[in-house]
C-alpha cells in the first residue's frame, strides 16, 4: 500500500516517458537500437569525435554526419520477427 | 462650526446611551414561562419579578422589592453575573460549532440568482430538438408571456375573475386539442389533462413501470421548490403578482413538451416541476380568485387541519386545495394508490417512515403509482396519516426538505441511543450482588409536564418510545430495516437522498431476465452509485469502466441518469465534482454521439460557470469546451442560439458565458460571423445584449489572446454604444472596458472608432450608463500615448470631478478606479492633478464614510497612493496628516495605511520638518488611541519611523516614552504591540545612536520577562532579540551573563511563539557572545534544547539544532556530543532523528575529526537504536561536510561494511544513504577504490522489497554513479537486464533506467560490444557479403547488425 504513494512508483512512470529507457520486456533489438542511436548522437554531438571519425573514414565531416544520421533510422536493421511459435 | 459639532456630539451620545440601555435590557437574563413549572409553583408568583436583571444603577431603586422576598433574592443570583455577560462578546445562539466540518453542498451555497436554475432539469427522455422546433417553441413562449402579462394587467384591473373562471370551465369541457397555444389558460389545462393521461396509462400499461420510474427521477426538484415555508409565502394574495412572475420565469426549458403533442413522450416531469405547478397552479388558476381572498395567507397545507373530516385526510387535502371541476379526477387517482394510503395498519413503524411517507404519500401527486414498483412495498406502510388517525399533520408528515429529514433522523437516532435502560439491561450490566432498592416512602418523582411534552415532540417518537420495551427485537428490526434500504451486492451505502435515483438497485432482480436495455440501465446505475458514494478505489474502477464502455452504453442511457443526478438539490461539492468528471471522460469517448444531448448538458453545466467556487467554474469551462470540440461549432450554435434572446436574464447570462468558452475552444475567428449577426440583430435588443456580452466574456476569459482579433471584436460591438436600449449601451461600454483591459498595453488603434462615441456618451448619460462608460474610458486611457492620454484625461476629468459627489456607491468605486488609471498614465502632469483634481478629490472622498465600506476603503487607499506617486508624498500627506487625529478610528486607520504605503513607496525626502512633526505627532496619537487590535497602526508606525531614519532622533525619547508606558498597560494586546514596535524600530534607534535609550528599553524588557501571556512574552523576546542584534553582545544591557540564565527556564515554555523567539535569541547569543556565559550554563541550555527537538514547528527544531552547533563551537564538542550521544538511546523517533542532525551539525562546525572517534565508538553499543542513530548521523554528516568527506572515507569504510552486512534492514538502509551522500561528496578526489569496494556491499540489496530500502539503494546507486562513474555501475546492471526471471529483469531495468537518465552520454563509452545474432551470422554466412539477404524458410528477416563498427576506430 505504501508502495503506491512513494516517489519510486512515480519515478518509474516518469522515466518510462523517455526514449531509451527500458523495462523487463525490452528486447535485445530495442535495447541495441537505442544504444546505437545514443552512440551516433554522441559522435555527432562531440566535435572531436566527429573529426576523428571523419579522418578515420577519410570522408568529409558533413558526409560522416549525414551517414551517421541516416544510420539512426534503423541502426540494427528491421525489428526481428517474433520467432514463430514453433 | 464647532458649536454645531458639539451639538452633534451630544446628540450622538444620547442616542448611544439609549441604545446601550436597550441592549443591556436585551441581554439581561430573561425568565421564560417554560422554566416555571406551574404544577409545583403558582403561576402568579412571578408577577412580582422583573423580567430581566437590572443592568445599570438607574434601576437600583427597585432594591426594596428584592429584599422583601427570599425567593426573589435567589432568583436574582441565577445565571451568569452581569459582568460576565458583558464580557462575553456577542454570543450568537445560532452559532454552530461544527459548521466547518459539515460537507459543503452545492445547493446551500447558491444565492437567489444562481438558484434560478433549480427545477430546470432538462428532460432526459426528450429527443434532441432541431433548430426549427426550438425557434417555434420560443415564438410560442414569447407569445405566452405576452398573454400572461396581459392577464396580469387584467387581474390588476379586476377583469380576471370572470374571464379566468369562464375560460377554465370552457377549456376543461373542451379537452380535445390545444388550438390556442398562446393562451395561458389553455396550457394550464393541457397540463392537467396530460397528467390524467399519464396516470391512466400507468394503470393500464403493465410496461409503464419504466416510464413511471423516469417520472420518478425528478420529484425531488419539485419538492425542493416546494418547501412549506416558501409556498406559504408565495401564495398569499399579496404575493400574487410576484409569484406569478416567478412562475413565468421557470419554463425556460419547459415548453418542449407543451408544444409537442405526444402526451407521455417527450415531456419531463423535472422540467415541468410537477409538484410546484400542481400546487401553485391550483391556487392560481383553478381556484377562483374569490377563494383566495377568503383564505388569505394559507397554503394548501395550512388549509387541511381546519377540516373536520379527519380520517380521510388525503382526499380532504385535495378537495380543499383544488376546488375545481377537475377535482374528481384527482381524487380518483389518489384513491388508486391504495398501497400507500391504506394498507396494513399493523406493520412495524420504522425509523425510515418519514422517507417512506415523503416519497410514498406526498410525492405521489407527481407520479402516483409510479413509485410503487420501485420501492419495496413495506416502505409504503401504515404510518401515514390515516393509520395514525391524526388530524394535525406532524412534522414527519409534512413534506420535509432533505435537511429536515436528516435532522429528524439524527434526532431519532439520538433518542434511541439515549433511551432509559430497562431493568433487564441493567441486570446484564451489573455483576451479581446488586439489588433494587425501594424508593423512600415520601419520594415523588419530579414530573415536569412541559419538559415531557417537548421531549416527545411528535407522535412518531411516541412510537419509538413504545418500542423500547421490546428493546432487543426493536433493535434487530431496526438494523434489519437499515439493511433493507441498502442495495445488495458490493455497492456503497445509499443516502436517503439517493433513494429516488437509485431505488431500482434495491430490488432484487435476476438480471438475466431483464431486457438488454434494462440491464444496461442497471449497470450504469450501479457504476454511478459507486462513483458517487464509493470508496476511492471503487470509484476509480467504476470511472474507468464507465469511460471504457461509454460508446457501448450510448449517450442516451448515460445522460438520462447523470443529468438528473447533477441537478439534485442535495448534491455535495465532491459529488458534483465526480459527476462532472464522469461527463468529461465520457465526452471524449462519445464524441459526435453526444450531439442530441448538447442542450441538456448545457442546461446542467452552464450554472457551473457562475458558481462562486473557482474550481467549479474551471470544471464547467472544461466540459463546455470539450463539448464544443465533440459536437462541433454548428451544433453548438444551433443549440444555444434560441437562448440568446431568452427573456430570462439568467439564461442569457449563462449562455453568454458558455459561448465565450466555445469561442476559446474553437477559436474566435470561427465564431466571429455569428457574433456579428447577433450583435446587429434587429429583432430583439436581448439578442444584441447577449451578443455583446459574449464579446465581453471572451475578453475576460481569454485575456491577451484576443489581440489578433481585437479590431474585429471592437467593430462588432461598436454600434452598441449608440443603441436605443440603455442596457445594450451599458453592456457595450463594459465589453469595451473588458477588451481594453485584456489588450493592455497594446491595441489602442483598434479602439479609434469607439473613442468618439465614448466621450460623447459621458456627456449624455447619467447613472449606471455613465458608470459603464467611465469604466471603459478608464481602461482605454492607459493604452494611449502620453499626449492623447493627457488630452482625454482632461476631457473626462470634468465629468469625473462632477461625479465625485455622486452618492452612488458603485459610481464612487468606478470614479476612484478611473482617477487611478488616469493618474497612472504618463501624459498626465503633476501640476494638473494638483490644481484640478486634488481639491475636490479630498473634499469628496476623504471622509469618514468612505472608511466604513471595505471596498471603498481599499479603492481609495490605492487611488491616493497612485496620485501620490505622481504628485509627491508631501502634497498628499500634508492634506491627510491631521486626520490621524480624527475621531473615527476606522478613518484614522485608512489615513495611516495610506501614509504607510506612500512612505514606503516614496521615502521621506519630500517631507519637510514641520510635516515631520505633524506626522509623528499624529501617528503617536493614532497609535495610542487605537482600540481594535490589528497590525495596521503597528505596521504604519514601523514604516514611517524606518523611512524617516535618522530624522527620528528628536522624537525617539517621546516614542520610547509611549512604548514604556504601554508596556505597562493592563491590556495584554497593548503590551504585545508595544514590544512588537520595539523590534520594528530597533534598527532606527541604532541609526540615531540612541544606545542609551536602547539599553533602557532592554532593561525594562528584561524585567518583563516574567510576563504570563505567552503571546506577549513572545513579542518581548522578539524585542530583546531586535535590540541584541543591533546593539551587539558586549554593549547589551542587561549584560548577557544575566540575560541568558533568565532565558533558560523560558525555553521550557510550550507556546510556539515563545519557543521560537526564545531559541532564536539564545541561538544568537550562542553564536555571537557565547564567551559571556559560563560553560555550565550552556550545558544546562543543551539539555533544554533536547526538549525543543520535540517541537512541532520545523523552524523551532532547526533553530535548536543550529544552536547545538554554536554551543559546541563555544564550549568544545566533547560535552555536547556526550549529551547528544546519550540522547540516541531514547525511544522517540523524532528526538533521535533530531539528535542525529545535531550531531552532524556539531561535526560540521567543529570539524569531523573531533566527533568521528566518539561517534564510531558509540557504534559498538549493542543496541539497535544507537547503531542506527550513529549511521544516520554519519549520513547527515557526509551530507553536510560535502567534499571534506574525502579525508574520512577510509576511516568509516569498515564501519559501513559492517553495517551493510548486518541482518537488520534499517542498518543497511541507513548505511546505503550514508554511502550515497559520501560518494557525491568525494567525486573527483580519487576515492574510487573505497567506493568500488562499498558498491560490492551495496549491490546485493538490489532485491530488497521495502520501499525505504529501495529508495536508499537507488540513492546509493545514484551517488556511486557520480562518484565512481556510470560505466562501473553499468557493468553491474548488465548481468541482469536479460535475466530469465522477470523479477530480476524488473529491478535491474529500473537501476539501468536511473543510470541512463542520469548519464546518457557518458554511458556511450561504456556500452558493451554486442555481436550480431548467431542465427543472423549463419544467415550472414549463407549470403556471402554484398548479396542481399533473401528469404529463407525459417525466417524472413533481414539480418540485424548489432556491432557498432566505429568502436574499432577508438579501441
Amino acid at each position: 500500500m505504501a508502495e503506491r504513494y512513494n516517489i519510486h512508483s512515480q519515478l518509474e512512470h516518469l522515466q518510462s516517458k523517455y526514449i531509451g529507457t527500458g523495462h523487463a520486456d525490452t528486447t535485445k533489438w530495442e535495447w541495441a537500437s537505442n544504444i546505437h542511436r545514443d552512440t551516433y548522437a554522441s559522435y555527432l554531438g562531440h566535435f572531436d569525435l566527429l573529426n576523428y571519425i571523419a579522418i578515420a573514414e577519410n570522408e568529409t565531416k558533413a558526409k560522416v554526419r549525414f551517414n551517421l544520421l541516416k544510420k539512426m533510422i534503423q541502426p540494427c536493421g528491421p525489428p526481428p520477427q517474433k520467432l514463430e511459435e514453433n | 462650526m464647532s458649536a454645531k459639532h458639539d451639538a452633534i456630539e451630544a446628540q450622538s451620545k444620547v442616542i448611544k446611551q439609549n441604545r446601550r440601555n436597550e441592549s443591556a435590557e436585551e441581554r439581561g437574563t430573561r425568565f421564560g414561562e417554560q422554566i416555571l413549572d406551574t404544577d409545583v409553583y403558582q403561576q402568579n408568583t412571578k408577577e412580582g419579578y422583573l423580567s430581566y436583571l437590572p443592568t445599570n444603577n438607574d434601576d437600583d431603586d427597585g432594591d426594596d422589592d428584592y429584599s422583601s422576598s427570599i425567593t426573589n433574592m435567589k432568583l436574582k443570583n441565577y445565571g451568569p453575573s452581569q459582568e460576565i455577560l458583558q464580557n462575553i462578546p456577542n454570543i450568537d445562539r445560532n452559532f454552530d460549532p461544527l459548521e466547518e466540518r459539515r460537507k459543503g453542498r452545492v445547493a446551500d451555497r447558491e444565492n437567489e440568482y444562481q438558484r434560478q436554475n433549480r427545477g430546470k432539469t432538462p428532460d432526459p427522455q426528450a429527443k434532441g430538438r432541431g433548430y426549427v422546433d426550438i425557434m417555434g417553441e420560443v415564438a410560442v413562449r414569447n407569445a405566452k408571456i405576452d398573454i400572461r402579462n396581459q392577464l396580469a394587467e387584467k387581474a390588476k384591473s379586476g377583469d380576471l375573475r370572470s374571464s379566468s373562471t369562464s375560460t377554465a370551465a370552457a377549456l376543461i369541457s373542451a379537452k380535445a386539442a390545444a388550438v390556442a397555444a398562446s393562451n395561458e389558460a389553455t396550457t394550464s389545462d393541457k397540463r392537467r389533462r396530460r397528467w390524467d393521461q399519464t396516470a391512466s396509462q400507468d394503470e393500464s400499461d403493465p410496461k409503464a413501470k419504466k416510464a413511471a420510474y423516469e417520472e420518478a427521477t425528478t420529484p425531488a426538484h419539485a419538492r425542493w421548490e416546494e418547501t412549506p415555508g416558501r409556498s406559504l409565502g408565495s401564495e398569499t394574495p399579496g404575493a400574487y403578482q410576484q409569484s406569478r412572475i416567478q412562475w413565468d420565469a421557470t419554463p425556460g426549458h419547459v415548453t418542449p413538451g407543451a408544444t409537442s403533442e405526444t402526451p407521455g413522450g417527450s415531456r419531463t416531469p423535472g422540467a415541468e416541476t410537477p409538484g410546484r405547478p400542481s400546487a401553485k397552479k391550483s391556487n392560481r388558476w383553478d381556484e377562483t380568485p374569490r377563494t383566495e381572498r377568503e383564505t388569505p395567507h394559507t397554503s394548501g397545507w395550512a388549509e387541511t387541519p381546519k377540516t373536520d373530516r379527519g380520517v380521510n385526510l388525503d382526499e380532504d387535502y385535495l378537495i380543499k386545495s383544488t376546488p375545481t371541476p377537475s377535482t374528481d379526477k384527482r381524487r380518483s387517482r389518489w384513491d388508486e394508490t391504495p398501497a400507500n394510503a391504506s394498507a396494513t395498519p399493523s406493520g412495524t413503524p420504522s425509523s425510515f417512515t418519514p422517507i417512506a411517507k415523503e416519497i410514498g404519500v406526498h410525492a405521489t401527486p407527481t407520479m402516483v403509482s409510479g413509485f410503487t414498483p420501485g420501492m419495496t412495498p413495506n416502505l409504503m406502510t401504515p404510518v401515514g396519516t390515516k393509520a395514525m388517525g391524526l388530524a394535525t399533520p406532524t412534522p414527519g408528515q409534512l413534506v420535509m426538505t432533505p435537511e429536515q429529514m436528516q435532522a429528524y433522523r439524527w434526532e431519532r437516532e439520538i433518542d434511541e441511543r439515549n433511551r432509559p435502560l430497562a431493568d433487564e439491561e441493567l441486570d446484564m450490566m451489573f455483576p451479581p450482588g446488586y439489588k433494587v432498592l425501594q424508593p423512600p416512602a415520601g419520594y415523588i418523582p419530579l414530573r415536569t409536564p412541559a419538559r415531557k411534552l417537548t421531549a416527545t415532540p411528535t407522535p412518531m417518537s411516541v412510537l419509538s418510545g413504545f418500542r423500547l420495551q421490546a428493546s432487543e427485537r426493536g433493535q434487530g428490526a431496526q438494523s434489519n430495516q437499515l439493511q433493507e434500504y441498502q442495495p445488495k451486492g458490493n455497492l456503497p451505502l445509499l443516502k436517503p437522498d439517493d433513494l429516488q435515483y437509485f431505488d431500482k438497485l434495491l430490488q432484487e432482480i435476476d438480471e438475466e431476465q431483464l431486457s438488454p436495455e434494462e440491464q444496461k440501465e442497471r449497470k450504469i446505475m450501479k457504476l454511478l452509485l459507486k462513483i458517487k458514494n464509493g470508496t476511492p478505489p471503487m470509484r476509480k474502477a467504476a470511472l474507468r469502466q464507465i469511460t471504457d464502455k461509454a460508446r457501448e452504453f450510448g449517450a442516451g442511457p448515460l445522460f438520462n441518469q447523470i443529468l438528473p443526478l447533477l441537478m439534485s438539490p442535495t448534491l455535495e461539492d465532491q459529488e458534483r465534482h465526480l459527476l462532472v468528471k464522469v461527463i468529461d471522460r465520457i465526452l471524449y469517448k462519445l464524441d459526435d454521439l453526444v450531439r442530441p444531448y448538447v442542450h441538456k448538458i448545457l442546461v446542467v453545466i452552464e450554472p457551473l460557470l457562475i458558481d462562486e467556487d473557482y474550481y467549479a467554474r474551471v470544471e464547467g469551462r472544461e466540459i463546455i469546451s470539450n463539448l464544443a470540440k465533440a459536437a462541433g461549432l454548428a451544433t453548438m450554435i444551433s443549440t444555444m442560439r434560441p437562448d440568446i434572446d431568452n427573456l430570462d436574464e439568467y439564461v442569457r447570462n449563462t449562455t453568454a458565458r458558455a459561448f465565450a468558452v466555445v469561442a476559446s475552444a474553437l477559436g474566435i475567428p470561427a465564431l466571429l460571423p455569428f457574433l456579428k449577426a447577433v450583435c446587429k440583430s434587429k429583432k430583439s435588443w436581448q439578442a444584441r445584449h447577449t451578443g455583446i456580452k459574449i464579446v465581453q466574456q471572451i475578453a475576460i476569459l481569454m485575456g491577451c489572446a484576443i489581440l489578433p482579433h481585437l479590431k474585429s471584436l471592437v467593430e462588432i460591438i461598436e454600434h452598441g454604444l449608440e443603441d436605443e436600449q440603455q442596457k445594450v449601451r451599458t453592456i457595450t461600454a463594459l465589453a469595451i472596458a473588458a477588451l481594453a483591459e485584456a489588450a493592455t498595453p497594446y491595441g489602442i488603434e483598434s479602439f479609434d472608432t469607439v473613442l468618439k462615441p465614448l466621450w460623447k456618451g459621458i456627456k449624455q448619460h447619467r447613472g449606471k450608463g455613465l458608470a459603464a462608460f467611465l469604466k471603459a474610458i478608464g481602461y482605454l486611457i492607459p493604452l494611449m500615448d502620453a499626449e492623447y492620454a493627457n488630452y482625454y484625461t482632461r476631457e473626462v476629468m470634468l465629468i469625473l470631478i462632477r461625479e465625485f459627489q455622486s452618492p452612488d456607491e458603485e459610481m464612487k468605486k468606478i470614479v476612484l478606479k478611473v482617477v487611478k488609471q488616469c493618474c497612472a498614465t504618463d501624459g498626465v502632469e503633476a501640476q494638473y492633478i494638483k490644481d484640478d483634481i486634488l481639491p475636490s478629490f479630498f473634499k469628496h472622498f476623504w471622509n469618514q464614510r468612505m472608511a466604513l465600506d471595505r471596498r471603498n476603503y481599499r479603492q481609495l487607499v490605492d487611488t491616493t497612493v497612485e496620485i501620490a506617486n505622481k504628485v509627491g508624498s508631501s502634497e498628499i500627506i500634508n492634506r491627510i496628516v491631521d486626520d490621524l487625529k480624527d475621531e473615527s478610528e476606522q478613518y484614522r486607520k485608512m489615513v495611516m495605511e495610506t501614509i504607510e504605503k506612500i512612505m514606503t513607496n516614496l521615502g521621506s525626502h519630500d517631507i519637510h520638518s514641520r510635516l515631520e512633526e505633524q506626522l509623528i505627532d499624529g501617528i503617536l496619537y493614532a497609535f495610542q488611541e487605537q482600540t481594535t487590535e490589528d497590525s495596521v497602526m503597528l505596521n504604519g508606525f514601523g514604516a514611517v519611523v524606518n523611512t524617516l531614519g535618522k530624522r527620528c532622533k528628536a522624537y525617539l525619547p517621546q516614542i520610547c516614552g509611549t512604548i514604556l508606558w504601554r508596556l505597562n498597560n493592563k491590556a495584554a494586546k497593548v503590551r504585545q504591540q508595544a514590544a512588537d514596535l520595539i523590534s520594528k524600530i530597533a534598527n532606527v534607534m541604532k541609526l540615531c545612536t540612541e544606545e542609551k535609550l536602547m539599553g533602557q528599553l532592554g532593561l525594562v524588557l528584561y524585567e518583563y520577562l516574567g510576563e504570563e501571556y505567552p503571546e506577549v512574552l513572545g513579542s518581548i523576546l522578539g524585542a530583546l532579540k531586535g535590540i541584541v542584534n543591533v546593539i551587539g553582545m558586549t554593549n547589551m544591557t542587561p549584560p548577557i551573563k544575566d540575560l541568558l540564565p533568565r532565558l533558560t527556564p523560558i525555553l521550557k515554555n510550550r507556546h510556539e511563539k515563545v519557543q521560537e523567539n526564545c531559541i532564536d535569541l539564545v541561538g544568537r547569543i550562542a553564536e555571537l557572545g557565547a564567551e559571556h556565559v559560563a560553560a555550565r550554563e550552556w550545558m544546562r541550555i543543551c539539555f533544554e534544547l533536547l526538549e525543543l527537538l520535540k517541537a512541532h514547528k520545523k523552524a523551532i527544531r532547526r533553530a535548536a539544532v543550529n544552536t547545538f552547533g554554536y554551543i559546541a563551537k563555544a564550549i568544545g564538542p566533547h560535552d555536547v556530543l556526550a549529551t547528544l550521544l546519550n540522547n540516541l538511546k531514547v525511544q522517540e523517533r523524532q528526538l533521535r532523528v533530531c539528535t542525529t542532525v545535531a550531531i552532524a551539525i556539531v561535526a560540521e562546525t567543529c570539524s569531523p575529526f573531533t566527533v568521528l572517534p566518539g561517534l564510531m565508538n558509540e557504534y559498538r553499543v549493542p543496541e539497535l537504536n544507537v547503531q542506527n542513530g550513529v549511521l544516520k548521523a554519519l549520513s547527515f554528516m557526509f551530507e553536510y561536510i560535502g567534499e571534506m568527506g574525502k579525508d574520512y572515507i577510509y576511516a568509516v569504510t569498515p564501519l559501513l561494511e559492517d553495517a551493510l552486512m548486518d541482518r537488520d534492514l534499517v542498518h543497511r538502509q541507513t548505511a546505503m544513504s550514508a554511502i550515497g551522500h559520501m560518494s557525491l561528496g568525494v567525486y573527483g578526489f580519487g576515492c574510487e577504490d573505497a567506493l568500488a569496494h562499498l558498491l560490492n556491499y551495496v549491490w546485493p540489496n538490489i532485491f530488497e522489497t521495502s520501499p525505504h530500502v529501495i529508495q536508499a539503494f537507488i540513492a546509493a546507486c545514484e551517488g556511486l554513479r557520480v562518484g565512481l562513474g556510470p560505466g562501473k555501475v553499468l557493468y553491474y546492471t548488465l548481468q541482469g537486464l536479460f535475466h530469465p526471471a522477470r523479477k530480476v529483469r524488473d529491478v535491474y531495468w529500473k537501476v539501468y533506467n536511473t543510470l541512463y537518465i542520469g548519464a546518457q552520454d557518458s554511458l556511450v563509452a561504456a556500452y558493451p560490444r554486442i555481436v550480431d545474432d548467431i542465427r543472423n551470422s549463419e544467415l550472414d554466412g549463407m549470403i556471402n557479403g554484398g548479396v542481399l539477404p533473401h528469404k529463407t524458410e525459417k525466417s524472413e528477416e533481414y539480418r540485424n547488425t548489432y556491432t557498432r563498427y566505429e568502436l574499432d576506430y577508438v579501441l
